[in-house]
């Protein structure tokens, strides 16, 4: 018997999890996957935007500058790298201006800090790789950038070690309220008991909402696909550029990524699948050509990955976070599309007050330890990498020549790991595999670490989810 | 600690140029390898076909290694192994990691590139679709087999005819796996003649030139693979697709020199081979930073590989003593159906009593003349009965051709006959 579920581990799921951790409660995250962050979490912008988007004073508007502030000490706490780089709205006509005009305007409401308008010298200057008939652009520098897995991993392991507890590979197929009490059942016939049920299952989360509730809204996902390029692309810009916005979101951006990569999409496309996260031929090339209008210096040869995402957009295009008016103490966090990210922290504190008004009591635990600690060895100095080295002589090993990552730091995040460890979860984790190479040269030896520290057979190891075989059987 | 030389990478490139520095004198040397042990990329080619130029007989992969890898273990050159070069600078400082040494800050005299190149990935080439496991470039599906001893699956089709997805052809053939098709986008094959008929016809594996892979899909594992015709401008046709039912996907399209160390210190770069631009003596732009094998451009065959390293390393042996002294450089410039050249300059003092020049022509073509020129001076015309981009073709110029030229060597395919 919990005090509270969660299902659904994405960033807000991670988030919410990890703020309950803090009061004396039995918390439970219920994920279908083997792992956390593998859905909309996985695949997005990973921008913490700087919130001039929104229509202010609404609750996304308020969410969205208070999220952004959060991100830099819970990054921080959490060994997470996160990097408040800026952004800008490029402008090319008349029309464009006024759209600047009216988002600095919002920003300005919305208590934006530093936001402005820059003529043309002014942005090319900044960003000298933007295309020259731009006439203007709004800047923003609170607007940041961050790994959204790695961040929600972080949030997950540190939420684990304050006494919260995960339960992966555990799909909900059905909810019931007996006697005041939601009876949560599994697809493998368990069935899970709690005083409080969040809903955090991303673009499944009117289904959940369903088993329960009244139907109230429904989600469509609405594709995005990306393109990554290697860092060789990655300093063109040291800002997240957008163009203005439309009614289908903030349009193609193009940004360097936390890691030093570049990253150009997303396209946004609803599409029926809630599983369907293939790329397209037609919609890369037009990422491309949109793209191209912010710039003409990328050099495409150099992509070295394309991949697409959902984003989980409600009937009502809004944030549903709220308990249901019918079946109380069931509260949605659903419709979370863009800045859902950069929304998260916020949410997660909101979603603590509805649980308090709803009756849940909220004890802090004596003892919170909100930090985590983690070691990114190319970051350290030569000393400190020397030291590490002395203790653990793996750390003296690059398994992944092009991201520079170790053997140290691969068993650490192993061992570290709450999920079925798969290649993929390394690389969540650590990021071996996620260079130029993708992975052609380390996973043989990553997986061969595996074998060793979790005793798995190389021929039983995933890439990634279930199902995911990359050897079958040993040779003749 | 210090060095005469420092060879950054212990394959077929970086052995035979540190064994070369050694027989002409230089005795300080020190060879990095990432890996834990020598011989590089040769280690999991375990077919045969390597040293027929070098050693006059077929030799495997393995086999070819051993012979370079016992010449340098004769010496007293110094290697570290699992050791990985972080970062090398204009001044010849070389920044490596192992286990044993830790960080380690290393000073040389001079410096010779060798780490080789990576293959082209899924994202390199832009393939859409799913993601579902079973993708491989065929290289990792070759250490997969030949050195972990597992089969990456059972149904494969290999998109590129490169001949890494050749041999791979074939071999996962003999461990039973059924390979449906090799599909090549170009309307010609990019390996080794002798590669599509031993590796391809020999086993009744269907070729599908001017074919690509459209699509992808498979939720979990790849489930099926769709390919299509595609025009001259290679863009797929639509009505052409045929759909493949395999579990496997092998991607042999390209290999791309490994050069972030060098162009982090500088080195400037050659677009038309993706490598780096050299003079005669393998010399990179930084004086005293040599580069050989497939750092520079890739080769099809070791062997060649190995005969560039010796030169790097017998340069890298003069200008340690203060012989190789650069004056006034010629260029030598691509001219009509040819794509590049290896090296792009020389100085003819600097050449001992040839010079050697590798090049690529740009399409597939037969009866041509290849015709090389300084301004109006015909230095010498060859005939080649076919040429083909995949096929690198390597020319000698004997030194005294070269005296007092004065403009840029072009190097140009012509038709007609040698008069």
């Amino acid at each position: 018997m919990y005090d509270v579920i969660i299902i659904g581990a994405g960033v807000l799921g991670g988030s919410i999890f990890r703020e309950l951790t803090r009061y004396k409660l039995k918390v439970c995250v219920l994920e279908k996957e083997n792992d956390v962050a593998v859905g909309t979490t996985k695949a997005n912008s990973a921008i913490v935007h700087a919130g001039f988007d929104p229509e202010p004073g609404t609750s996304i508007a308020i969410h969205n500058v208070i999220g952004n502030e959060m991100y830099e000490s819970l990054c921080k706490e959490l060994s997470v790298p996160f990097k408040r780089n800026g952004a800008m709205v490029i402008a090319f006509d008349k029309t464009d201006l006024e759209k600047i005009r009216t988002l600095y305007n919002n920003g300005i409401k919305s208590g934006i800090k530093g936001i402005k308008i820059l003529n043309k010298e002014e942005a090319l200057k900044m960003e000298p790789n933007l295309n020259s008939n731009i006439v203007g652009a709004l800047y923003a520098p609170t607007s940041g950038i961050v790994c959204p897995f790695e961040y929600t991993i972080a949030l997950c392991e540190n939420a684990i070690e304050n006494g919260g507890e995960i339960k992966l590979n555990k799909e909900v197929v059905d909810i019931k309220k007996e006697n005041d009490i939601f009876i949560v059942k599994t697809s493998d016939e368990e069935n899970i008991k709690a005083n409080y049920v969040i809903n955090a299952a991303g673009v499944y989360a009117d289904k959940i909402h369903d088993m329960i509730c009244p139907q109230t809204f429904s989600i469509r996902p609405r594709k995005g696909e990306y393109l990554v390029l290697d860092k060789s692309q990655g300093n063109l810009f040291s800002r997240t550029i957008f163009q203005c916005p439309s009614k289908m979101g903030k349009g193609i951006l193009v940004t360097p990524t936390v890691h030093g990569n570049l990253m150009i999409g997303p396209s946004a496309v609803d599409v029926d699948d809630k599983d369907d996260v293939s790329t397209t031929p037609e919609v890369l090339e037009e990422i491309k050509k949109v793209a191209s209008m912010t710039t003409d210096k990328i050099n495409y040869k150099e992509t070295i990955k394309n991949f697409a995402g959902l984003r989980a957009i409600s009937s009502n295009n809004n944030f549903i976070v709220e308990e249901n008016f019918t079946v109380k103490k069931f509260i949605d966090v659903a419709g979370m599309k863009s800045p859902g990210l950069t929304c998260a922290p916020s949410i997660a504190l909101e979603v603590i007050d509805i649980l308090k008004n709803a009756g849940l009591e909220l004890e802090k635990k004596e003892k919170f330890n909100n930090n985590r600690k983690k070691v990114r060895f190319m970051d350290l100095s030569a000393d400190e990498k020397n030291k590490i080295i002395k203790k653990d002589a793996r750390y003296g090993k690059i398994v992944c020549r092009c991201e520079q990552i170790t053997e140290g730091e691969i068993v650490e995040a192993i061992k570290k790991s709450f999920a079925t460890t798969s290649v993929d979860s390394v690389k969540r984790r650590c990021r071996p595999g996620m260079g130029r190479c993708q992975g052609g040269f380390c996973s043989p030896k990553v997986m061969e670490i595996i074998e060793r520290e979790c005793g798995i057979h190389k021929d039983k190891i995933l890439l990634d989810k279930k199902g995911t075989w990359i050897l079958r059987g040993k040779v003749k | 600690m210090k060095y005469d030389l420092i060879v950054v990478g212990g394959g077929p490139a970086g052995l035979a140029a540190a064994y070369e520095a050694y027989i002409n004198g230089i005795k300080n040397i020190l060879i990095i390898e990432r890996d834990k042990y020598l011989g590089g990329i040769l280690n999991q080619c375990i077919h045969n076909g390597f040293g027929l130029h070098i050693f006059k007989e077929e030799l495997t992969g393995p086999e070819y290694a051993s012979r370079f890898i016992d010449m340098v273990l004769s010496t007293n050159i110094e290697v570290k192994l699992d050791t990985m070069v972080l970062d090398i600078d204009e001044n010849k400082n070389v920044y490596a990691l192992n286990s044993k040494d830790g960080y380690m800050h290393l000073e040389s005299k001079a410096i010779i590139l060798a780490m080789g190149c990576r293959e082209r990935t899924r994202g390199a080439i832009n393939l859409a679709g799913s993601r579902p496991s079973g993708i491989y470039t065929a290289g990792t599906a070759q250490h997969f087999i030949n050195i972990d001893g597992y089969m990456p699956g059972t149904s494969v089709l290999i998109l590129g005819s490169g001949d890494i997805g050749l041999i791979m052809a074939r071999r996962m053939s003999l461990e039973g796996a059924k390979v449906k098709a090799v599909v090549e986008i170009c309307p010609h094959s990019n390996g080794l003649n002798r590669n599509i008929v031993q590796c391809l016809e020999d086993y009744n594996i269907p070729l599908y030139l001017s074919h690509t892979v459209i699509d992808v899909i498979g939720k979990k594992r790849i489930e099926k693979v769709v390919i299509a015709k595609v025009d001259e401008n290679k863009r797929p046709i639509k009505g052409t697709e045929k759909e493949f039912l395999v579990d496997t996907l092998l991607l042999s399209v390209g290999l791309i020199p490994e050069n972030e160390i060098s162009y982090k210190a500088g080195i400037m770069a050659d677009k038309r081979i993706n490598g780096i631009l050299v003079n005669e003596s393998m010399e990179t732009s930084i004086p005293g930073i040599f580069a050989c094998g497939n750092v520079v451009h890739v080769h099809d065959l070791v062997d060649f590989a190995s005969q560039e390293a010796q030169k790097a390393g017998k340069a890298a042996a003069k200008y340690i003593s203060g012989k190789l002294n650069h004056g006034k450089y010629t260029n030598i410039k691509n001219g009509k159906g040819i794509s590049c050249t290896v090296p792009q300059k020389f100085d003819f003092d600097c050449i001992d009593e040839s010079l050697t020049i590798f090049m690529r022509v740009s399409n597939v073509c037969k009866n041509k003349v290849v015709l090389i020129k300084s301004g109006d001076r015909v230095l010498t015309k060859l005939k080649k009965i076919h040429l083909a981009p995949s096929e690198m073709e390597k020319i000698v110029l004997k030194k005294e051709l070269l005296d007092n030229l004065e403009s840029d060597v072009v190097i140009s395919l012509e038709d007609g006959d040698i008069k």
